[in-house]
């Protein structure tokens, strides 16, 4: 550390006012800040808050929660392949294989991400973001774990500009950076984004007989008969049971390498929660009107699909991860608590919506919270407005 | 409003004005930066949006724009001291939609496969807001050759604007120009971008255009 601190304070001079290198000094105190403490400290003089708590540590602890669907997701990367193939395999070796498909994508996520944020900070002249730590890690967790990285890199190239920098920066972008990233690929390269993508089988690898890479989603919505019965008859041969509810609630199925656990996402919805991070009413709601959906098409819709018992929307596709780390973005969603309900429950019911009656998109957690961000905004308009004219009544003048 | 400076400018304009001068040539020059119609003042969008997936539809649409603004702003302004400013309107869009006619028809003859492609959008030149803009803030207070100079630099800003628009949307795209396949011919193997070929793709790219522009040129809107 010492040595660290000693090579940043030796090239120091370069960096400042004068020296050759002025040009980066934000690189420069970028690097300085991520490794060390800064050791400038508020004035003594006006009003000051004392908390530990700063945008770094803030992301820090979206991160932390995070951790459990990486690690779950690694795991079930590798577990979906050695199913897929029809081999038993270790623990070990489905971690490995796991690491090996998902280490790089976060590598190139955060490389490019941070590549392009360093390179806006030096033109623009403003201190790099922390905001783009969360970002970079969001962006894997939402990728199936056979994505092409060059893909990865546009993407992140994309998001970053054009849903974060062409708005000014961290806390001024309107959608949420990750989603952004998504949808790029969604529209750009649909066919390494959707359909039977989401498990990694290798080159040339010959899978088991029976296999088919249908999602629980493609499968809902190809059902002809009932849909309950399809997810359990389906897989048997190959992985009995994969698609039962309590697997899928402990997300032991492909998908995208974080999104695939309720379980995990549960768990870092409470890190985020008791933390304070995230806010438990948009997490609450996001669930709340996908169930809500899901019962009152159960009680009016006709096709198989719409007649899936309600709970199985919460457990299918990414719901749970986009309700608890997409859905709770600080600067997208929205800011008062009243809003806060309407945009959860929006995005549950428009996610359910656009599942069931869209046939184009399979999965609807990451439109509807597009959506509901350009809402957001607008949802605030008039909850303050409608307070305004509560208290204006009140008012005795 | 820079438009009504450059009226003002030439009610003061002397008789004896060569064909080229300097502010002739500004109006030619003008719109294909500062005053570009499209990333300035933000007309003609849809049609820019519409028909940039490939290069000659876009090519053949900035042509004809360019003919029918050009020329419909001679027109009216030979006539603006006769038109009655009560129903001027409807004299611009009948003299518009003459020569959108006779485009038209010029396409459907010659080259029938574009004009499908273009199908309502050569239709909608008459409403195009960048035709009827400079027919009410140009062609009717100034004389015929500069207001053919100002349809001419109008059409060819937004033209260019076009050009630029198909020309990134064809070659990533779909990986062709003018359909012929770029990179399939030098041997890349290259996965055509799916974003680029969709409306909301084009906007996102028209939008960087005008970022680049404003950053270069320096241009900011006044509030």
């Amino acid at each position: 550390m010492n040595f660290l601190r000693k090579q940043l304070d030796s090239v120091k001079h370069n960096f400042e006012k004068g020296g050759k290198l002025e040009k980066y000094y934000f690189a420069y105190e970028a690097m300085d800040t991520f490794l060390f403490s800064p050791n400038t400290t508020t004035e003594i003089k006006g009003v000051q808050v004392r908390d530990a708590i700063d945008l770094k540590r803030l992301m820090m602890t979206v991160i932390i929660a995070m951790v459990p669907c990486l690690i779950f997701g690694m795991w079930n990367v590798g577990h979906q392949h050695f199913l897929a193939l029809g081999q038993p395999g270790t623990v070990g070796q489905e971690f490995w294989i796991g690491i090996i498909k998902t280490l790089p994508i976060i590598v190139v996520s955060y490389g490019v991400g941070l590549g392009v944020e360093f390179i806006f900070a030096t033109i623009r002249r403003h201190p790099v973001n922390e905001g783009y730590l969360v970002t970079g890690m969001l962006i894997p967790l939402v990728m199936p774990a056979s994505i092409p990285l060059w893909q990865v890199a546009i993407a992140t190239i994309f998001a970053v500009i054009i849903g974060k920098e062409a708005f000014g920066g961290t806390g001024m972008n309107v959608l949420n950076v990750a989603l952004t990233a998504r949808a790029f690929l969604y529209f750009a390269y649909p066919s390494q984004i959707s359909g039977e993508v989401w498990t990694f089988l290798g080159d040339g690898a010959k899978t088991v007989s029976g296999y088919s890479g249908a999602t629980p989603l493609a499968l809902a919505a190809q059902s002809t008969g009932n849909v309950v019965s399809d997810f359990n008859s389906f897989g048997a041969g190959w992985a009995d049971g994969i698609y039962n509810f309590w697997n899928m609630f402990l997300g032991i199925m492909p998908g995208c390498i974080g999104e695939t656990s309720t379980l995990m996402c549960l768990i870092g919805a409470a890190i985020l929660v008791i933390s304070g991070v995230g806010s438990w009413k948009i997490i609450v709601s996001v669930f709340l009107g996908a169930y809500g959906m899901g019962l009152f098409l159960n009680a009016v819709g006709s096709n198989p699909f719409t007649q899936m018992p309600a709970q199985y929307h919460l457990v299918i596709g990414g719901l749970a991860f986009g309700a608890v780390f997409m859905a709770t973005d600080p600067v997208t969603a929205s800011q008062t608590e009243t809003g806060k309900w309407i945009y959860g429950l929006l995005i549950g019911i428009f996610t359910v919506l656009i599942r069931v009656f869209n046939p184009a998109y399979p999965e609807g957690i990451m439109l509807a919270i597009l959506l509901m961000n350009v809402f957001a905004p607008l949802i605030d308009y008039f909850v303050v407005g409608a307070n305004k004219k509560r208290r204006l009544q009140r008012a005795t003048v | 409003m820079s438009t009504e400076a450059a009226v003002a400018e030439e009610v003061k304009e002397k008789k004896s004005e060569p064909l080229l001068s300097k502010k002739n040539r500004k109006l030619i020059s003008n719109p294909l930066d500062i005053d570009n119609p499209v990333t300035v003042q933000i007309l003609g969008v849809c049609s820019a949006l519409a028909v940039t997936t490939q290069m000659k539809p876009a090519f053949v649409m900035s042509l004809g724009l360019t003919i029918v603004t050009a020329c419909s702003n001679v027109a009216i302004s030979a006539l603006r001291n006769t038109i009655p400013s009560r129903i001027r309107i409807i004299v611009q869009l009948a003299i518009v939609s003459l020569w959108v006619i006779m485009v038209d028809q010029i396409l459907k003859a010659y080259v029938y496969d574009v004009s499908k492609q273009l199908s309502v959008f050569v239709g909608l030149i008459i409403t195009n807001c960048i035709v009827m803009g400079r027919l009410e803030a140009y062609a009717m207070a100034n004389k015929p050759w500069p207001s053919f100079l100002d349809g001419m630099g109008n059409g060819l800003g937004y033209g260019m604007i076009l050009m630029i628009l198909a020309f990134v949307r064809e070659l990533f795209g779909a990986g062709s120009l003018f359909g012929f396949k770029v990179f399939a011919t030098l041997g890349i193997p290259y996965q055509g971008n799916g974003l680029l070929l969709l409306p909301a793709g084009a906007c996102i790219l028209l939008g960087i255009i005008i970022w680049v522009q404003r950053s270069i040129n320096g241009y900011r809107e006044s509030h």
